[in-house]
Formats: C-alpha cells, structure tokens, sequence
C-alpha cells in the first residue's frame, strides 16, 4: 500500500537507483515500519588508507550508516573499495572510539586522563603552545600527520610559526624510492603509483606484495594484468599471495636484492636485449654501467640470492622480451635494509634500460588538478626548520624526515634547533616508528603532547591533551587532488552528524586558532564554505560536486605517455635518465648502486619479516568490528622445517625475543606453513595493541614494531631500514620485568 | 533463467571485501557470514601452490536444504535462487544439516539465513555486492540461460569445477581452475 | 605439507569448527519418538492378532505412557527451534519431501491416535471413571468397536514413526554418517526393542515377559547385525565414509559405541535376558532399563558424530 509512495520516494532521491537491502533486512528496514526518511547516499572518500578512494555513504530510512560503495567514476577504484573502504562503516560505529576531549593529569600520584570541554583542552593547548613559543620559539612546535586532518593542522602550525611538519609516509615508508626516482629520472614517483599496470605485458614485483597491499588500482590493474595474460615476476622470501599468481615466483633470500638486480642488468646489457637507439637517445652513463656490471653475472648474484642462475637469466629475458611494456614495481614501503635508495636505483636504472619509464604498459605521466587556496595572510618565516636541524645529513631528503624529527625532540640533541612540543595527527607513532624506547624518551622531553586521533590508540596514551576528531565519514575536508592518469577532483561531504563530542578536524584548527589569535588563517565559520569557494572557482559548486563525487578531466591517451621519436627531456643534470647518477656522486653517495652483504641472523634466529594483511591498514583497523570479525589477530608464519626443529605446532602460541633481548609483549600464534622459506618469519604489522580501551583488539596478536630495534638509516634520505632485526621462539611465556 | 556464479581462483587474492561488503549489504550481524574465503596450500617450499576461494551457498539445482524443509520456508525463487523465508522459518535446522557446504547459519534472530544471490539487488539490474564489490573482479554472476551473461561467457572461456559434485547437489557456483 | 583453512567469515558458533546445531532435544525427541512407536507397534499387533488377554501390557496398560512420551517428545522438538513463535508454521504445508515435516505430521496424526487408543482403556485402569460428556462416552463407544481398525493404523503409523526416527538424520546426506539407508531400519528395530523391554518390565503376567523378552532378543539380534552391516557399508564406501566409520573404529566415539550402547545396550542385556529366560532369577527391570539406557545412548552418539562427518572438497 505505501510501497508504491516509498519507492518513488526512493528513486527519486536516487536517481541511480537506491534500495533497501531484501529478506533479512527487510526485518529491518521494512518501509512503513519506523520509515522516517529515505536511503541516502553521500560523496565522501576513504580514509582507511592513503589511495583515497571515492565512493558514496549510504544511510537508511532512519538516517544510520549502512555502507560504502566505491563511486564507478573514480579512476582510483573504479567502483570498487577494497575490504577496508567496505569496512569503513566499523570506524564509525566502533564503540571504543573516543569520545570526548581529555586531559592527563596527576592524580594521587598517578597519570591519569579526565574528560573535559573542548573549550578547557583548546584553552589549555593554547596556553601551552604559547608558553612553548615565548620559551623555546614556536619552531620548536613539530607537526606528527598522516591522513586528511593534516592538511587543517599544517595550516595552523605553519600560521603559528613553525614549519617542522612531518609524516611517517616518507622515511618509514616511500621516502627510498622517490629519492632513487629523482636521482634517476628528475621526478619521484609519487602516490598514486604511475604503473600502467592495465596495459602491461610485464609486470616485476620486488617484495611489493599487490593483493595483500591493497592500494585499489594497484590490484584491480594487476587482475586486468593476470586476465590478459601478462607475465609477473614475483621476488620475494615468502609465497606473497601474488607471487601465487604469478609466472615466475623468485623465493631470494632476503636482504640480497641488489644482487639480483645486477646481475639482471648484467643480462640484458650482455645479452644485448637492450633497444640501442634508446638508450642512446635517452639515458646517461650507459658505458659505465655496462662496465660496472660486468662482474655481476647471474651465477655471481646465484650464490648471493640462494636463486638459480638459470632462473635469473630466464626472467631477465621474459622482461626484456616484453619491454618497452614492462614494468619493474618501484614498490611503496622501500625502507628494508639501509641501502634502500640504492636498491630502487637498481630497479629504476632497470627501468631506463628497458624503456618503461614514459611508455605505454610501463610508467604514464602523472597529471594532478590544481585547486585554488583560500586566502589566507601570509604565513610567518620560521627561524630555522627541519632542513636547518639536518644540516647537510640525508641530502636527498625532498621532505621532512619523522626519525629526524624524534632525533631533535630527543634529551640527547645537542644542537640549538630543539623540538620541545608534539601535535601528533593520525599517526600512531609508537607503532609506526621503529626503535620505540627512542620515541618514547622523546615524547617524555617534551613540554606539550597533542594527540588529535579518532582512536585510543597507543599514541594517544602519552599525550597530555587528545582531541577526538570524528571519522571521515561524519565530516568535510579538503578536496581529494591526487597526481593519476587524469586530473581528478573528489569531495568529502559528512554523510552522518560526527557521534558524540567528536570534531572535524577544520572545525579544531579554527577553534584553537581563535584562541591563539590566527583567526585570519581560518576565515570560514564551516569548512564546506572553503569547498564552496574553491569550487566556484573552478566553474563548480559544491551544491553540484554533491552530486557526483568526483570529476575527471579528460586526456587523450597520447599524453599519457612521452612522445616516442623525441629524446626524453627529465629535470636531472644531464637531462636524461641517469644510469649513472651525478646527484648521487656530487652528494658523495655511489652513483651507481653497489652491493653489500647485510648482518645475517644469529644462530637460533629467524630475520623478521613483516606486510600488510588485505582486511587491516596498519594499526587503525585492528579494533574495527568489521574488519576485526574479518581477521583478528596476526599470526607468525613459519617454515615446517624450522617448526619442527624447534618444535613448533599449527596455532601454539608462542613469544618471542629478538637480537637485543627485547620480547614480545603478547604470545602470537605459530602458522607452519610452506609459502615461506627457511630464513625468515613473516607476520602482518599492526596487531599486538597494548591499549586496553580497544577492546577488540588488546592483545591480539604482536606488534612488529617493538621487535624492531636495531634500525638502518639510509644515509641518503634518512629512511629507517626496519628488516634487519632477528627473532627467537619462546615456548614458555617470559618473566616480565617490572616496568619502571 | 538460471542465476549463476563463477570464481575466478587464479585472480581471487582472498582479500574477502566479498565477506565484508556482504555483510554490510544486507546486515549480516558480525559474527557471521553469508561467504567466506578458503585458503588451500599444497606442494612443499619453494615448490608451492595457493587455491584462494570465495565461498557461498551454490544455489543448488536439485538442493537437499530445499527438500528438506518442512515449511516450505526454503524454496526456490526465480532463476533457481534458493531462497529463505524468514518468516515461515521455524529454526529447525533441518536445512543446515542437510547443506553440504554449511553454507547456512542460524540467524541471532532464530531464522535460518544464507547467501540470496543479492536478489533484492539482482531483481533490480544490479550485481550481487559480493560481485560488484570484488577489487580483482575475479567474481563473475549472470544467467545462464544467457551466453552472453558474464558468467556464461566465463564458464566457456575456462575450465571448472563445482564443490562436492558427488554430494548430487548441483552446485551453481563455479570455480575457474 | 597441505594446508586448508578459512581465510574470513566462517567462524559461526555452532557451525564452526563443526556443526552443533542439534544438541540434546533431537537424540532425546528421536528416542522418546521410537519408544511410542515400539509400545504402539505391539499393541496394534497384539490386537490385531486377537491377543488382548495373554498380551494385556502390550496392548492396554503400557499405551498409557505413549501420549506422554509423543508430547515430551515434541516439546523437545520445540526446544529445538529456534524460531520458536513460528512453530505453527510446521502445519500450514505438507512437505512429503522433508523428513521433518513428515515426522511432524506422523506425529500430529499418532498422538491422538495414542490418546485416544489408551483413553478407551482408561475405565478397564480406574474403574469407576467416568466421562463427564456424554460425547465422549459416545466416542468411547465407537472406538471400543472399531478397535482392530484402530489397531490396523497403529501398526501402520508406529512403523511410520519408527522409521522416521531414523530417516530423519539419513535424509541428510551431507551428514556421511548418517547417509545410510540402514538408519531407518536400525532405529526402527532400536525403538521396537525399547518398546518391547519397556512392556516386558511392566508386566506382571509370566507370560507376556517372557513372550517379550523372546521378541527383544530377535531385535537385538537384528540391530546387531544391521550394525555390522552399517560398518561394513562405510568401509567399502566413499573417502567421506571411511572417515566417518573412523569415529568410531578408534575415534572419539569408539569407547562410547561400543561399550555403551552395543556392550552395555545391547549384548550385556541379552545375555541377561536368555539367562533369564533359562530360569536364572534377573529382575526384568535390569535387562530393559539398559536397553532402554542404551537405546537413548545410540541417539545420542548418532546425532553427535553425524554432525562432526563432513563432506571434503
Ligand atoms: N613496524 C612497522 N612500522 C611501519 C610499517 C610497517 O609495515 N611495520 N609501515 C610504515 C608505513 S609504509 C607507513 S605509511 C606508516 C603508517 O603509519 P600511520 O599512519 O601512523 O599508521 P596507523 O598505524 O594506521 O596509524 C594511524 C593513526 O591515525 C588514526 N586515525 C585514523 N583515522 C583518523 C582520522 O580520521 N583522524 C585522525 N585524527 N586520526 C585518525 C588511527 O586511529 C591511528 O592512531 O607506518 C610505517 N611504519
Ligand atoms: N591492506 C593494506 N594495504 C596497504 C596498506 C595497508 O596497511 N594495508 N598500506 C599501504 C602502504 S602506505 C604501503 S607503503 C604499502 C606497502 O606495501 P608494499 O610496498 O607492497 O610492501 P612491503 O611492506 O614493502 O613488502 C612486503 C613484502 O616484502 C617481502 N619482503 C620482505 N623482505 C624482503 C626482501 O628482502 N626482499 C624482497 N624481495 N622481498 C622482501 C615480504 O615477504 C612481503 O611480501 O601498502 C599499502 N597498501
Ligand atoms: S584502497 Fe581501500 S582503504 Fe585505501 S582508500 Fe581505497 S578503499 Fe579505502
Ligand atoms: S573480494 Fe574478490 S578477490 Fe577478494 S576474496 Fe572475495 S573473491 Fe577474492
Ligand atoms: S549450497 Fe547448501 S544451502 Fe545452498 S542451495 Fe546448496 S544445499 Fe542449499
Ligand atoms: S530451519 Fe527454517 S528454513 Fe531450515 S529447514 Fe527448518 S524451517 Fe526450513
Ligand atoms: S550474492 Fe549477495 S548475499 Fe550472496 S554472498 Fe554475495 S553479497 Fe552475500
Ligand atoms: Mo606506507
């Protein structure tokens, strides 16, 4: 009887077509009973990672949240999330999420937190920021970010004085590779990758494991990439899951890659599988190159790599035999051993010689929309920033260096340019940067500890103030400009009102700004009038990008690619691709990559191994009930004949210890399991939380992050090689000592 | 009209957004599922091989769930979809017992529930969620009555198997080998 | 080294790691549902066969229990449900495919057939008693005459019911423990066995018992050898099969099988009872309280190991 209203009703707000789910959820939603209002959906994109996938938030009749679905025009995921973005609706209902702003304070003799007023904790971190300014100058102010709310917060630091601003994105992750990049074809690589997967007929994976890194566009081209029959090469210690799917899967030995990224050069220089008028045209210090790799034949990297010499010779051929369309992944999280920038080299130069970089099913050129700032007063020049601390140490770093940052805010700096206060934006240091008992020191020698977090996460344990922001999904925040195949805009729009105290972080800067004065950097009173203006400018509104989510600007395909008969033209010295890097020689690194063995475990010890689980982003999803009910915990894979040498079951569980003594804070289930080798244990990051307000998570699992103490700095760019710690089994659980 | 699914092993990366993008389409209260994803390792390092499957009630032809329900409440819908009636659902589970591949669960609610094929979405030209949501595209549904249905087109691309055929189900989800 | 686990979902309570869907009420439904059917079965036949004097246990005083069992029995059934308010909806369909609902509408034709049957004798239990209708009494008339008819339904009914018992866990060949045609025939000659002790304990006339006792032996003998029979199908069976019949040829139902419900069910009380019938003093109790005892146990086991009997693939 109402049915025939309410589906009009439906339709019309629609228009694509919006439904309640059947059957069983017809229990639920059933029109008529307790229909308030319609199905809607809402613009927003993702934040569960960094792709920034767009998509629509639906809500049912009564205006709840009932899922995501990724937005088909967004050339970022095609319409499809991952099960991340799918399981984004559990960071809003997560009932440990946190709820109103704190303050530590003593309480008879102990730390504890207390709820209060947004309007006390702005009022107490502006009087702390001040008093931080007058004593210590408000460079010593450090921006920890990661995410969308660091955007609002950089602006507010960088109004305030200071322009040490700082993401984990960089040196624990990416940092290697655009350094390599930019030494090698003038430009890094950014995010999103520039991999023309989808029409590849070669694809190299170096430890870059797609399918369980779940970077959208990175899987569904791999899949395209599988359906038309392309070939992957896959190197990696452990059966990744695409290694499963690939032609060729290289089981190296860890820690040996530049080896076999020699000797891989070797072949195809020596075997003359290079396109000579190429590399003629294109690349600089082919000669010495080719006279550099000579030694480094496949049977020399064989008995390096544990790898057949007969393998390595055979997908050498494989990837030159497809070249130009052949892509060597520059991989994302690069920071392994120390020597990273000089292993993406080797990956980059292999690049050059194949002619990828530029060319169709190799490497398209990035096109990124340029929005309009909001005017604001200029921002004031800070006395010294990160740069200055750094002081020539890591030449190549483009970006600010977080481990760097820990080294100033550290009792043991001994310069003048001191780090003396935290605003920590969704990053949970404690587990993201490694040597934790560093950053922890740090944190104790600060005079203000900001945590903004959505999350009682482990960072938000040591802040003297947490603001809770509300998810992604409950607010507005700067339009998604991503560098991809075409410029693309995509809008973020609050598809529910934010739960409990929770705040936007534009609304938190804008607040603490008044307080502080800056008011003149935020002259909105809500941050979609921003949107709004940029938008018009663009020949847009905001009233209109509601409705689509995202626009795409057309491009012919030709100017994907760089112009075939041209030479290329790059922003390196010579203008070319640098086989031989003058960047690195004139900064006094090799300028071209060298290898060198690394420590090798100890007897007893397994080399620590770790990567991302599909169904989790690092440590933010351990606790969504979603993603939680999806998978749990982490587990240690283990050969089944070291588990038997050393006794181990299917799911014992066991602790564990590594190189410098440091255990394990929870046991961790024992996988045995054939997809990994003999010379590492491999678990997933981000488990092992020690917070007990998660509830879901405390617990479960082990943090890889506390078993990495022993860090490799790349001397280049500063990144923190974290691959090169060793564990031991404890079958027993250890006596813990009493913390101090 | 035969509604079917086809399952791509060689692209599934058992990322399992079909679980929890199932879950969500049609609140599936957490805890449970209507799909699932099974990992298969056989061979021995560095020789290895991984099956990766996206699971869920096959929709069976001649379905022993079917049969076995003394209500009527699970019956066959349009296109062969069996299909659950909350409703006239009695709990017996009967029906689970008879599933060969414990493709039902008992509600919290006390009906039984299962995998629908996203009927409500199918009836209305859209893809099951599983199916539309999947990153590797890797799941493939239509009918196949149509040889121009994605799945008619995969199944004749590929080869095959169904779960369990000597349990005489006729199991209408199909795995790509 | 081979490697099969979930990678998500499926991690239900009571369908995983193994299905627990059916806990006590159904073994218990199952054996109440086979004990009416035994005690109705022979006081069909001993009706039919014009034996109401020499047989009066069977065919009047034991038929007493009947109704009670049928409805602690459904009640059972009910606990079972999970959706218990739709209960009703069992009766709105005939699905002679399902063995459930077959068995629900047996039962909802046997039990007041039951009723009725041992509701004709109750003036022969209390004498004195009256009717307080004169409809009734009417009825009680009607059915005093047509008792051999009666007693033709009941026979065939009990048969029903008994076999169903049984058929009810066969139907399920995904359970391949249970996906056995032997199962009906086995429970129905288990539920005649119980019925028939259950007679022979309570009565008090020499010749009935040892008429009984006879009768029970030949059951057991046959449940003895449908049982090997049951094994040795297993073995020459599928992979599924063999595994299931492992359960129980070493397995964790082996002790319980073996020496609860064939040794202390089923061998140890014949032993008892052709002692018994030899002169040697044995209470009738002991015998039919094992068997009975035993015959709940086989249930049980049945309903337990089925459900842990998978198929593989
Ligand atoms: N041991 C180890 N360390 C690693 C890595 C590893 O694999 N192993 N990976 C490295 C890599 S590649 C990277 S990119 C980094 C990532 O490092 P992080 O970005 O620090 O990663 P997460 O652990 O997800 O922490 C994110 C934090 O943001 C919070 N958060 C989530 N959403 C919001 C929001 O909307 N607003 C606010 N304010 N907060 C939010 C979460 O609750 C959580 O506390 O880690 C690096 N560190
Ligand atoms: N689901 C999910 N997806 C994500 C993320 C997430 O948190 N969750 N995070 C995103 C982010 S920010 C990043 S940076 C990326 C990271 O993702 P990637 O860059 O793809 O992965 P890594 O963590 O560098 O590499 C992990 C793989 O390297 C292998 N490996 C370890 N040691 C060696 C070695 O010595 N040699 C070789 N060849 N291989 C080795 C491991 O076995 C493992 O398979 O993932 C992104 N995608
Ligand atoms: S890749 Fe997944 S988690 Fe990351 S933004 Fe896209 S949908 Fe969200
Ligand atoms: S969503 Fe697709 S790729 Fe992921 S587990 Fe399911 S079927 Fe496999
Ligand atoms: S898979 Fe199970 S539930 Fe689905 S139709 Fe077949 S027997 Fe029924
Ligand atoms: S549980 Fe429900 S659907 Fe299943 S057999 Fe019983 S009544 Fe039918
Ligand atoms: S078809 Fe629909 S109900 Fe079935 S598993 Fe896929 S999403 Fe779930
Ligand atoms: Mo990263």
């Amino acid at each position: 009887m109402s049915s025939r209203r309410d589906f009009i009703k439906i339709t019309s707000v629609g228009g694509a077509g919006l439904f309640a789910a059947g059957n069983v959820a017809a229990k639920y939603f059933n029109p008529g009973k307790n229909m308030k209002g319609t199905i809607q959906r809402t613009p927003t994109y993702c934040e569960v990672c960094f792709w920034k996938c767009s998509g629509w938030a639906h809500t049912n009749e009564n205006g709840e949240l009932w899922k995501v679905v990724g937005n088909k025009k967004d050339p970022l995921c095609n319409g499809r999330l991952c099960p991340r973005g799918s399981g984004g609706i559990g960071m809003y209902n997560d009932p440990d999420r946190l709820k109103s702003p704190m303050i530590r304070i003593e309480e008879r003799g102990k730390q504890v937190f207390k709820e209060v007023t947004w309007h006390k904790a702005l009022e107490y971190v502006a009087q702390k920021m001040e008093a931080l300014k007058e004593k210590h100058g408000a460079e010593s102010l450090a921006l920890f970010n990661h995410g969308s709310g660091g955007k609002h917060f950089s602006n507010l630091v960088k109004a305030f004085g200071s322009t040490n601003i700082v993401a984990p994105s960089y040196a624990q992750c990416r940092g290697p590779r655009e350094a390599a990049w930019i030494a090698t074809f003038g430009t890094a690589v950014n995010a999103p990758e520039p991999t023309d997967i989808k029409n590849t007929n070669c694809l190299v994976l170096i430890g870059s494991h797609i399918g369980e890194n779940m970077h959208n566009t990175q899987v569904q081209e791999m899949s395209e990439a599988i359906d038309r029959g392309a070939t992957i090469i896959t190197v990696d210690p452990r059966l990744s899951t695409a290694a499963t799917h690939s032609k060729h899967w290289l089981p190296i030995k860890p820690a040996t890659d530049i080896a076999l990224l020699l000797a891989w050069m070797h072949v195809i220089i020596y075997e003359k599988r290079y396109n000579h008028e190429y590399i003629e045209k294109n690349t600089f210090g082919f000669k010495e190159l080719k006279e550099y790799v000579a030694e480094y034949t496949p049977e020399w990297a064989a008995g390096i790599t544990n790898l057949k010499a007969s393998q390595i010779r055979e997908t050498a051929r494989e990837m030159a035999f497809h070249a130009p369309s052949t892509i060597v992944h520059p991989g994302r999280h690069v920071t392994w051993y120390g020597d990273d920038v000089q292993r993406v080299r080797c990956i980059a130069i292999l690049n050059g010689l194949l002619g990828s970089f530029g060319t169709k099913g190799g490497f398209y050129m990035q096109t990124k929309a340029s929005v309009p700032t909001f005017s604001h007063p200029p921002y004031p020049q800070p006395k010294w920033s990160w740069k200055d601390f750094l002081d020539g140490k890591f030449p190549s770093a483009e970006i600010n260096v977080s481990n760097a940052m820990i080294d100033a805010s550290h009792p043991d700096n001994q310069s003048d340019k001191k780090i003396k206060g935290w605003i920590v934006v969704g990053t949970n240091l404690i587990n993201t940067i490694p040597n934790t008992p560093r950053t922890i020191e740090a944190i104790r020698n600060q005079d203000l500890v900001v945590v903004v977090d959505t999350m009682p996460m482990e960072i938000t344990g040591w802040a003297d103030v947490i603001l809770p922001e509300c998810t992604y999904l409950e607010r507005y925040d700067d339009l998604r400009v991503s560098p991809e195949r075409y410029a693309t805009l995509a809008l973020r729009v609050p598809a529910v009102k934010p739960k409990h105290l929770t705040k936007p972080a534009s609304w938190i800067v804008r607040r603490l700004g008044l307080k502080l004065g800056l008011q003149d950097y935020f002259n909105y009173s809500d941050f979609s009038e921003v949107l709004d203006w940029q938008l018009k400018q663009m020949g847009s509104s905001l009233a209109e990008m509601k409705k689509k989510g995202v626009t795409v600007v057309d491009r012919p395909e030709s100017s994907l690619y760089l112009p075939k008969d041209e030479p290329v033209q790059l922003k390196t010295k010579s203008g070319k691709i640098e086989l031989y890097s003058q960047l690195l020689e004139e900064q006094g690194f090799d300028p071209l990559p060298k290898y060198t063995a690394h420590p090798e475990a100890p007897d007893g010890f397994y080399r620590l191994n770790y990567g991302r689980a599909p169904m989790h982003t690092f440590t933010r999803t351990a606790n969504n009930p979603n993603l939680s009910d999806i998978m749990n915990e982490n587990r240690l894979w283990v050969n089944p004949q070291v588990a038997e040498n050393h006794g181990l079951k299917m799911n014992q569980m066991i602790w564990l210890e590594n190189q410098d003594g440091v255990l394990s804070e929870f046991p961790i289930k024992v996988r045995v399991t054939e997809r990994i080798g003999p010379d590492c244990v491999y678990m997933v990051h981000g488990f092992g939380h020690n917070n007990k307000r998660l509830k879901r998570a405390h617990g479960k699992g082990i943090s890889d992050t506390k078993l990495i103490t022993r860090v490799a700095i790349d001397p280049i760019m500063g990144g923190t090689g974290m691959r090169g710690n060793f564990v031991k089994f404890l079958v027993e659980e250890p006596k813990k000592e009493v913390e101090s | 009209m035969r509604y079917a699914m086809a399952v791509d092993t060689k692209k599934c990366v058992g990322c399992s957004d079909c679980v929890v993008a199932c879950q969500a389409e049609n609140k599936v209260p957490i805890g449970f599922c209507r799909d699932w994803v099974v990992e298969i390792v056989t061979g021995k390092f560095p020789e290895v091989k991984v099956e990766l499957r996206s699971e869920r009630c096959n929709h069976c032809k001649n379905s022993p769930c079917v049969r076995c329900c003394p209500t009527g409440a699970s019956h066959y819908s349009d296109g062969g979809i069996v299909m659950v009636n909350g409703d006239d659902c009695i709990g017996c589970g009967a029906c689970i017992q008879s599933c060969p591949y414990d493709a039902r669960y008992s509600h919290p609610e006390g009906f039984v529930d299962k995998c629908t094929f996203c009927q409500h979405r199918v009836t209305r030209g859209y893809k099951p969620a599983c199916v539309s949501v999947c990153p590797t595209n890797c799941l493939y549904f239509g009918d196949l009555d149509n040889p121009k249905s994605d799945v008619s087109v995969a199944l004749q691309k590929r080869k095959y198997k169904v779960l369990a055929p000597e349990a005489g189900t006729k199991p209408q989800v199909y795995f790509l080998i | 080294m081979k490697e099969e686990f979930f990678v998500s979902g499926r991690n239900i309570p009571n369908i995983d790691p193994s299905l627990h869907i059916w806990h006590w009420q159904i073994p218990a439904y199952l054996f109440l549902g086979g004990l009416a059917a035994g005690i109705l079965f022979f006081a069909g036949l001993y009706t039919v066969l014009g034996k109401e004097k020499e047989m009066p246990t069977a065919v009047k005083w034991s038929t007493f229990i009947v109704p009670f069992a049928l409805a602690i029995g459904l009640f059972f059934l009910f606990l079972d449900l999970k959706h218990k308010m739709y209960f009703w909806k069992l009766y709105t369909v005939i699905r002679l495919e399902s063995p459930m609902g077959w068995g629900a509408w047996t039962l909802m034709i046997i039990t007041p057939l039951s009723l009725i049957w041992s509701a004709s004798y109750l003036k022969e239990l209390i004498p004195g008693w009256n009717w307080k209708f004169e409809i009734l009494n009417k009825f009680e008339v009607f059915v005093i005459k047509n008792r051999k008819y009666i007693a033709w339904l009941l026979i065939v009914y009990s048969a029903i019911l008994g076999i169903y018992t049984g058929i009810l866990l066969s139907a399920f060949n995904a359970r391949p423990l249970w996906n056995t045609s032997i199962l009906g025939p086995l429970f129905l000659t288990s539920g005649l066995s119980t019925g028939a002790v259950t007679i022979m304990w309570m009565s008090k006339n020499h010749l009935e018992r040892k008429m009984m006792s006879k009768i029970d032996l030949i059951l057991i003998g046959i449940e003895l050898f449908l049982i090997t029979h049951l094994f040795m199908g297993f073995l020459a069976s599928t992979e599924v099969q063999i595994e299931s019949a492992q359960l129980f040829l070493g397995g964790a139902y082996t002790y319980l099988f073996w020496g609860g419900v064939v040794g202390f069910g089923l061998i140890v009380p014949f032993l008892l009872e052709v002692l018994e019938l030899r002169g040697v003093k044995i209470p009738a109790a002991i015998p039919a309280i094992m068997i009975i005892i035993g015959g709940l146990l086989f249930r049980f086991v049945m309903v337990d190991a089925g459900q842990l009997t998978r198929y593989l693939y």
